[in-house]
């Protein structure tokens, strides 16, 4: 049998007057999936959670939460979804666990319910101890952060959004979060949005990366690597002269481009190479470049592309194409 | 919100403060000068004083203040109805504003304490003007605070919430009055303009009231413009979104 999506997005585009937020977007998460939106600022993240959380209409374009249509029926689609807005905002004259309350009744938790589930999600942002009856005001921006996720937690919503939940974080508190989504994987949908790259790269499952309005990759990183990046590229660093390197490697048959060479020592180089063949490259290069006379191999190393990499090619790609799309002006 | 948040307990002090001190300034008056009128009528004459700067105090944070730092946002996300949001926010600031006109009938019984003589005539706390006068805050404020909520629903800055409101109240309060005396004065009004004004006539609403005489018209016209303002607040926060 095949599984309601949690989340499933067509065609959604919104539209401030002139300005379009989001154009046709389409994607869908699966249940129980971690995944990370990543864009640019002002790139429609969101925009595109804003509508899913139902706080805002789309301008056209359908999303479903749970199997629900969020235009149609936005009140059924709230009880599915716990909501963390960018910045996190929060009142500053309330107790955590006043406030907990507070939210735990909104979200119509039932009464006899209330105690354990503001306890819970207390205790799973570590604030059960430490800050349970600290007003908010005057507590730091780590643990704000974590009232806010227990505050999406609350009333256990099938999938919960947070936009933004690490920025102005220490890398201390980033790492107690990246922990807390590492324990909601597989229990809840959760969707991220961030544009700090290592941040998704190593707390998500699958990758959605949004620019101008428009998605422009989504997939798992190795996706996205074989998409984006396909060749093979190495470090190397070589001493002795580095033009010989290229002529070496093209006199083997082997297609391959020096992207940046930086000078580390006195006749020292370090290349950075775009290998475009098929196969077992390592050992060919090692066998290849060792025992030469014009330079002496020192080091070679597979280099993965990383999501920054793949972030950068995958917006690039898409200014191409959006310039190309547009009418040109004659001179 | 509005019991945790300081500002609310500043306008109750403050209210307090001035509804005692005015309290004080009647029944000094009517030693020095007596009138035929009770105090409590006295009293409950000036109730627009306090109205011009507690109704934008207490309601200006409403839904403008939640706006402003965001957490109308997270508020939307809940299952929770906007009527929902807004009626809770008037009846939160209601509320409060008829306790605050319930604690100055303090001041009646403080002079009775202090002064027992004063209060063996029996005017001081008679019940009659005590309950019309009750009865006329609680359906006027039924307008004044949602005019208040409406303010609130249209900016995200308090203070022009704040003024907004004030503005709003004087042009009902005051201006009724003005285009009454406008009214009795020249004869060029039409005898139905004269039957308008005297409709939106909150003063004469007042003196009906604490005479005894229960009118069910401005009943009508201030829960009618009440609910029409509460609607109308829900729209905006609605398409403001």
């Amino acid at each position: 049998m095949e599984t309601t999506p949690s989340i499933r997005v067509k065609d959604l585009t919104r539209q401030y007057g002139a300005l379009t937020a989001i154009h046709k977007v389409n994607f869908t998460v699966n249940p129980g999936e971690v995944v990370g939106f990543l864009g640019p600022n002002g790139a429609g993240k969101s925009t595109t959670m804003r509508i899913l959380s139902g706080i805002m209409s789309a301008t056209s374009g359908s999303a479903w939460v749970g199997g629900i249509c969020v235009a149609q029926n936005p009140h059924e689609v709230k009880r599915k979804i716990g909501y963390m807005p960018e910045n996190n905002p929060l009142p500053d004259d309330m107790r955590v666990v006043e406030y907990l309350r507070f939210r735990s009744r909104l979200k119509e938790v039932p009464g006899h319910k209330l105690r354990a589930t503001v306890q819970e999600a207390m205790e799973i942002c570590d604030l059960a101890r430490t800050a349970r009856r600290k007003i908010i005001g005057t507590l730091s921006k780590g643990f704000r952060q974590r009232v806010g996720i227990a505050d999406a937690l609350l009333g256990d919503p099938e999938i919960i959004i947070m936009d933004e939940p690490t920025i102005g974080l220490d890398p201390h508190q980033i790492q107690g979060i990246r922990k807390l989504i590492d324990n909601l994987r597989g229990k809840h949908t959760v969707i991220i949005s961030s544009h700090i790259l290592p941040e998704i790269e190593r707390s998500c499952d699958r990758v959605i990366i949004i620019n101008r309005g428009r998605i422009v990759a989504a997939g798992t990183s190795t996706e996205l690597r074989e998409e984006f990046l396909p060749s093979n590229r190495f470090s190397l660093i070589v001493e002795g002269n580095e033009t010989a390197v290229a002529a070496c490697l093209a006199s083997r048959g082997i297609d391959a481009a020096i992207l940046e060479s930086t000078p580390i020592a006195e006749n020292r180089f370090e290349l950075n190479l775009r290998v475009e063949n098929e196969g077992n490259l390592g050992p060919q290069l090692i066998q290849l470049l060792s025992n030469q006379r014009e330079f002496i191999l020192h080091s070679l190393a597979l280099r993965e592309p990383n999501l920054e990499e793949i972030f950068l090619a995958a917006t690039k790609r898409s200014w191409e194409e959006t310039i190309e799309t547009k009418p040109k002006i004659s001179a | 919100m509005l019991l945790i948040s300081p500002p609310t307990y500043i306008a109750a002090v403050l209210f307090l403060c001035l509804m005692g001190f005015l309290y004080w300034a009647i029944l000094r008056g009517m030693v020095n000068t007596p009138l035929e009128t009770l105090p409590t009528v006295q009293f409950f004459s000036v109730f627009w004083i306090p109205v011009f700067f507690v109704v934008p105090l207490l309601t200006m944070r409403s839904i403008a203040g939640e706006r402003s730092i965001g957490t109308l946002d997270t508020l939307m996300t809940t299952p929770t109805s906007r009527v929902a949001v807004i009626l809770s926010k008037f009846a939160g600031a209601y509320l409060f504003y008829m306790l605050l006109w319930v604690l100055t009938i303090g001041f009646p019984l403080i002079t009775e304490k202090l002064y027992p003589h004063a209060a063996e005539s029996g005017a001081l706390l008679e019940v009659e003007p005590l309950v019309g006068s009750f009865l006329f805050l609680a359906t006027s404020g039924l307008l004044f605070i949602s005019i208040g909520i409406f303010a609130s629903s249209l900016t995200r800055s308090q203070l022009v919430a704040g003024m907004l409101t004030f503005t709003t109240l004087f042009v009902v309060i005051i201006g009724g009055q003005q285009m009454g005396n406008i009214a009795d004065s020249g004869g060029e009004f039409s005898s139905w303009a004269v039957a308008v004004v005297n409709y939106l006539q909150i003063f004469e609403h007042l003196d009906d009231f604490s005479r005894g005489i229960i009118d069910t018209r401005p009943f009508f016209y201030y829960a009618s413009t009440a609910f029409l303002l509460l609607g109308l607040s829900t729209l905006v926060v609605e398409a403001k979104a």
